[in-house]
């Protein structure tokens, strides 16, 4: 990775991370109350991420030939597959179950919410598990 | 995510970073593909970057938040959570943002399917706590 690419990496993030920690979206509490229909605050979030990514996602291409630090503009590559449908469903369980998803979890250690250590843990082995018996 | 696209090119998602850590540790054939030993310098400089930004956060605005939800479904909820996510491809930063933000109809499905699955989740624990 060139210098300005890590750069912009860690920026990118720490935008990210900043964002996650203002709009409360760190507090798996919340979370909850959002997914109770109690505090629908973090749909307002969600959609207006949507609509600023899809402005990006579509306009960046077309006005520039090429990211600033970087060679092309990737793409997200979902599929329309079984496993798509089956992980979401059980990813869905495991938000529900304990608020938290992978974004905020890394967050959270920066607002010193150290049970996230534990869920951090969790996600990890979760991948694993996948990575190593249901490729 | 949208600064992370116009600098870069990279597609922000967030859940492949538990993938790709694996891919230093383990020989299994499927941590092994190129497309996470490629990737996975960038995700940690930005899962550090997330940390840091959220920290910045905490110094001028904030203040330390410390969870009430109960260990054991942060434990288990996570693992569901990581599995799930890693099946799917996507959680709500791959599929939620990144995959409905390029209008592709499987993340839009998946979307739907885990905001579904999460709500009656939550509520059947809330009924039971």
């Amino acid at each position: 990775m060139s210098r300005a690419r890590v750069i912009f990496v860690l920026l990118s993030g720490a935008l990210f991370g900043f964002g996650l920690a203002l709009s409360t979206m760190v507090k798996p509490e919340v979370v909850l109350s959002f997914l109770l229909w109690k505090d629908m605050g973090l749909l307002l979030v969600l959609g207006g991420a949507v609509v600023v990514t899809f402005i990006a996602y579509h306009a960046a291409p077309r006005l520039m030939k090429r990211p600033i630090a970087g060679e092309t503009f990737g793409r997200h590559p979902s599929v329309m597959a079984r496993e798509t449908v089956i992980g979401a469903a059980l990813f869905g369980v495991g938000w529900g179950l304990c608020g938290v998803c992978p974004g905020p979890a890394i967050a959270g250690l920066g607002v010193g919410n150290w049970p996230m250590l534990t869920c951090l843990l969790a996600l990890a082995l979760g991948a694993y598990v996948q990575g190593r018996f249901f490729p | 995510m949208s600064l992370l696209f116009v600098s870069t090119g990279l597609i922000g998602g967030m859940s492949t970073v538990f993938t790709t850590i694996w891919s230093f540790f383990s020989a299994a054939p499927y941590f092994r593909q190129e497309r996470f030993v490629s990737s996975r310098a960038w995700r940690l400089v930005y899962a550090a970057g997330i940390i840091a930004g959220a920290a910045v956060w905490l110094v001028f605005f904030g203040e330390p938040f410390v969870t009430g939800v109960p260990l054991w479904r942060l434990a288990l909820g996570g693992f569901i959570a990581g599995f799930g996510a890693r099946l799917a491809n996507g959680c709500t930063a791959g599929h939620g943002i990144c995959g409905m933000a390029s209008l592709q109809p499987a993340s839009m499905l998946a979307v739907v399917t885990f905001l579904a699955t999460a709500m009656a989740t939550a509520r059947l624990v809330a009924a039971f706590s």
